[in-house]
């Protein structure tokens, strides 16, 4: 084998090993991965498909297919459940880092 | 080189292991820092598969024949965008391409999710990890890319000439990256089977790539059909063969998927439904790849028999108990606490939508797999023909046709009767009159399916337009829009929903131009003189001269095809016949030239309302003599001489051309299967596109005030 | 009638039409299905007047073009036993001698007399058979 192939496969390993290896030997869950705010970014996740689904429901409603009783009744159903997402994010505290 | 492309494998090999052991191991409560390592073990995955892909590919445009698989795919005359995409020509090369998507779309998504489903996703990346390793066992233990030769030739074997048409170069790409996108699901769905974690969450996560699979699937499909179209020289675009079936398959259950996924976002239904679809979808697109490759089917792709079946055979079966084992212990986690409110709802539709999808999938799967079937059965090996495949999918798929029209006009939970009312006049008023107009005006009533299909679609269309109107509508009475920034708005706000709705329409299209073109082809064979005129589908179509052309890689013998309708000129066509010299050496050094592999030029005049296509079988009987008389006298000639005999002999056929014999199809709407392929694919990316963040933040702020408000009352 | 029990029962129904169709589509198949056979197997037993799918390899030197009609023998894939094969339609470009083939048709007087345009040629594996060898 040429020497300077081999020379490369064994940067490569090293590399590769270091690149993977890092957390462990360091004994953090990296530092680039924000894993500490999982509850706030899930939380995050399900107000915005929560949103989406109290948007649905009031474009169905005003494109006629709902009557006004069912839709008052999901709306307000859907809002209680929004309602119920917002006071866990707000349980959690300010965020850590205030990006927005 | 060839060794550091081994190498580059083995590594990547024992790191995507490594990847499995070490998810598992941190999710077992060894610690994030674990899970963190097998992330980063995946993302290296990726980079080592690029850095491979790219060896091999610039192998190719270097024309290194120590490359075995350069020397067998390649040769210095392959125009450089064949020597990219020959890669992908070959068993160990596409199984690369396998593996190095899988790479690429594993770590897209555990980037995405860094932040998110912290229980669920080391097992997904476990799952994806054990996929990659399982194809880097391939390529480093059965089939490598990367066999090096010790004697490299001075020139390749040159890359199968049935394979260079533009379509056939992106078809596998797209097919691998559909068939890949769907691992992304499968896996998350797997680690959301093991954690208990059973809510929406990994569907949201993996919606996308789903999203995704689902588009570059299509795609795939659609340009094998065209390749099949316009190179095959049998003028069809589809045949029910193995391979083409193999493809529709996962497609179809994961259209299945996406909808039903859809009823457990919005309801919290249907659970162990959507986890026995996206491992289904999964089972079926590993087949998929594996049909193509194995053999074991009679099919016109089947390029050899292959020796990663059994490899193959034992992850599926894997895949399939080991999935089936998790479901079913997760049963009572699966059981929904909601039910069906009301028939005349859309997730009723959906689950409608849902059969007709598994149920067609079901039948191409009994007729394509028919042959194993019946021999395990009777002992006879019998295959199904394609007017088996229609009397099943035929109704199937007109049922589906009426489905995504009524799908969109019904609401979640229930709608009322007297909406249903208003809604479903305007369509079935217009379907109506299309079916009197096309019965009274047009041959439509000739082929009742067909006329059946026109209805049903333009019910459909009329369905989904008037959604869009209703949606425009129903913005304007909230803002000052005009019409058109209205509809912008609209979709801009429902990327999904209306997305979806443009997807709807391009299938009923596509499906439109299937039909037309399936019931109301002219096809005839005809033995024509130069000079002389056949009449095919109320077009006269003359051969004015016989053609030859010479370059360095092929010769080519046609016609010149004029095509008339009462009298006027519609167009010229130029069918041919491609001759790539072979290597054999026994057919003699110009026999060689003439008795290679050939492929048909169709000559094409695509039109709104018909193409017509043509293809030509050119008679060299009268080149035997010549052949053998060159043959003996000019074999050890120097080089520009034999060009120059070449030459001759196609100048000698030109001139003395005898009759050839021409396919002449006109074929009704075709083009409306291609067109309808590129709404699907645009309405795919309006639902895919991510929603402009400044207009989400927005709506989002704007909620959040209004729920505020009612969270400070309450 | 309780939702429950209204549930089982559509469940049932829903069921029970599947099973249906599922033997509907069982029955069909073998009922529509063309046996495949190799030259040898075809002549040792071929029913009259019944439709068959031949499998096996274009021998050497029997391609020959009249007209509008292809003739050829196609023979065992590891043997020499062959049948004439009468042919119209469309030839699929990789169809050559040496090549294998499938193709739909009846015996006649000892001729195969193929369906229009069921010829199936499979693509030439010296591609990939390099590879592996």
């Amino acid at each position: 084998m040429d020497p300077l192939v081999l020379l490369l496969i064994v940067a490569l390993v090293c590399c590769v090993a270091v690149v993977v290896l890092l957390p462990v030997l360091r004994g953090d869950s990296g530092e680039w991965s924000p894993e500490g705010d999982d509850p706030r970014a899930a939380l995050e996740a399900r107000k915005e498909a929560k949103y989406r689904e109290i948007r649905d429901a009031e474009l169905d409603f005003r494109s006629g297919k709902m009557a006004e009783g069912d839709y008052r009744a999901l709306d307000r159903s859907l809002r209680a459940e929004a309602i119920e997402i917002l006071k866990e994010i707000d349980a959690l505290g300010e965020p850590p880092n205030t990006r927005r | 080189m060839t060794d550091l492309g081994r190498a580059l494998l083995i590594i990547a090999l024992v790191v995507s292991a490594y990847a499995v052991f070490a998810a598992l191991y941190g999710a077992r409560g060894g610690g994030r820092e674990w899970v963190t390592s097998s992330r980063r073990a995946i993302y290296s995955v990726a980079a080592l598969l690029t850095l491979a892909g790219v060896l091999l590919e610039s192998a190719f445009l270097r024309n290194d024949f120590s490359f075995g698989l350069v020397a067998d795919n390649s040769s210095t005359t392959t125009p450089i965008f064949y020597k990219l995409t020959a890669m992908w020509s070959s068993q160990s090369g596409s199984l690369l391409l396998w593996v190095w998507v899988l790479a690429l779309f594993s770590s897209l998504v555990l980037l995405a999710t860094r932040g998110s489903l912290r229980e669920i996703t080391p097992y997904a990346t476990a799952v994806l990890g054990g996929i990659a390793t399982f194809f880097c066992a391939l390529l480093v233990f059965k089939v490598s890319p990367f066999t090096a030769i010790a004697n490299p030739p001075a020139e390749g074997a040159g890359l199968n000439p049935l394979l260079r048409h533009p379509s056939m170069m992106f078809h596998p790409p797209m097919l691998y990256s559909g068939y890949v996108g769907f691992s992304i699901p499968f896996a998350f769905a797997i680690g959301a089977l093991i954690t208990r974690r059973l809510d929406a969450e990994w569907i949201r996560a993996t919606r996308r790539f789903a999203l995704i699979a689902w588009a570059f699937l299509s795609v795939g499909i659609l340009l094998g059909a065209r390749w099949s179209y316009s190179e095959l020289g049998w003028g069809g675009y589809w045949g029910w063969d193995p391979v083409e079936n193999a493809s529709l398959m996962p497609w179809l259950v994961g259209t299945a998927f996406l909808h039903s996924v859809m009823v457990q976002e919005k309801r919290d239904m249907l659970k162990v439904w959507n986890a026995s679809l996206i491992v289904t979808t999964f089972t079926l697109a590993l087949l998929g790849t594996f049909l193509v490759r194995s053999g074991i089917l009679d099919s016109i792709h089947a390029f050899g028999a292959s020796t990663v079946g059994g490899w193959f055979l034992a992850l599926i079966a894997l895949v399939l108990v080991g999935s089936i084992v998790l479901i079913v212990s997760r049963l009572d986690d699966l059981r929904s606490p909601h039910r069906l409110d009301s028939l005349l709802s859309r997730e009723s539709i959906f689950l409608l939508n849902n059969l007709a999808l598994v149920g067609l999938c079901f039948v191409i799967f009994w007729g394509t797999f028919f042959p194993l079937i019946s021999e395990a059965v009777t002992g006879e090996r019998s295959s199904l023909g394609p007017p088996w495949f229609d009397r099943y999918t035929v109704p199937l798929a007109l049922s589906l046709v009426l489905l995504a029209g009524l799908g969109p006009l019904l609401a979640w939970r229930r709608v009322t009767v007297s909406y249903l009312r208003r809604a479903l006049g305007l369509p079935a008023a217009v379907a109506a009159t299309a079916c009197v107009a096309l019965a009274l005006f047009t041959d439509a009533a000739q082929s009742v399916t067909s006329l059946i299909l026109f209805t049903f679609a333009a019910f459909t269309v009329t369905a989904v337009l008037s959604e869009y109107w209703r949606g425009v509508k129903a913005r304007r009475t909230m803002s000052s829009d005009s019409y058109p920034a209205a509809l912008i708005s609209i979709v801009r706000r429902n990327r999904r929903r209306y997305g979806g709705y443009a997807v709807h329409l391009g299938v009923v299209v596509l499906l439109v131009g299937v039909a037309a073109s399936s019931a109301f082809k002219t096809e005839r064979d005809v033995r024509l003189r130069p000079g002389q005129t056949a009449q095919v589908g109320g077009y006269d179509v003359r051969y004015v001269r016989p053609t030859s052309g010479l370059s360095n890689e092929k010769l080519e013998f046609g016609a010149v095809l004029d095509v008339r309708k009462d009298g006027k000129r519609v167009t010229l066509l130029r069918p041919s016949r491609s001759y790539f010299a072979s290597q054999d050496a026994s057919m003699g050094t110009f026999g060689r030239f003439f008795r290679g592999e050939s492929t048909s030029e169709v000559g094409l005049a695509p039109g709104a309302t018909r193409d017509i296509w043509t293809a030509v079988q050119p008679d060299l009987r009268l080149l035997n003599a010549p052949l053998r008389e060159a043959n003996r006298r000019f074999a050890d000639a120097p080089g520009d001489v034999q060009a120059l005999v070449i030459a001759a002999l196609s100048e000698r056929y030109v001139r003395r051309a005898p009759p050839a014999t021409f396919r002449v199809i006109v074929n009704p709407m075709v083009t409306w299967i291609w067109i309808g392929g590129l709404i699907v694919l645009g309405g795919a990316l309006i639902a895919l596109w991510p929603s402009a963040l400044a207009a989400r933040r927005r709506v989002t702020s704007l909620y959040a005030a209004k729920l505020g408000r009612e969270l400070s009352r309450a | 009638m309780d939702p429950s029990r209204k549930r089982t029962i559509r469940l049932a129904v829903a069921l029970g039409v599947a099973v249906l169709l599922a033997g509907a589509l069982v029955y069909t198949s073998f009922d529509a299905a063309t046996e495949a056979r190799q030259p040898s197997e075809l002549l040792a037993g071929a029913a009259a007047g019944k439709s068959y799918e031949l499998t096996g390899k274009v021998a050497d030197g029997s391609v020959q073009r009249g007209g509008e009609v292809l003739h050829f023998r196609v023979r065992d894939r590891g043997g020499t036993a062959s049948v004439p094969v009468q042919y119209r339609g469309t030839v699929p470009d990789p169809f050559r001698e040496g090549r294998e083939v499938i193709v739909k048709g009846r015996l006649h007087d000892g001729t195969f007399v193929a369906q229009k345009d069921t010829l199936v040629t499979k693509c030439p594996s010296k591609f990939t058979k390099k590879n592996s060898s």
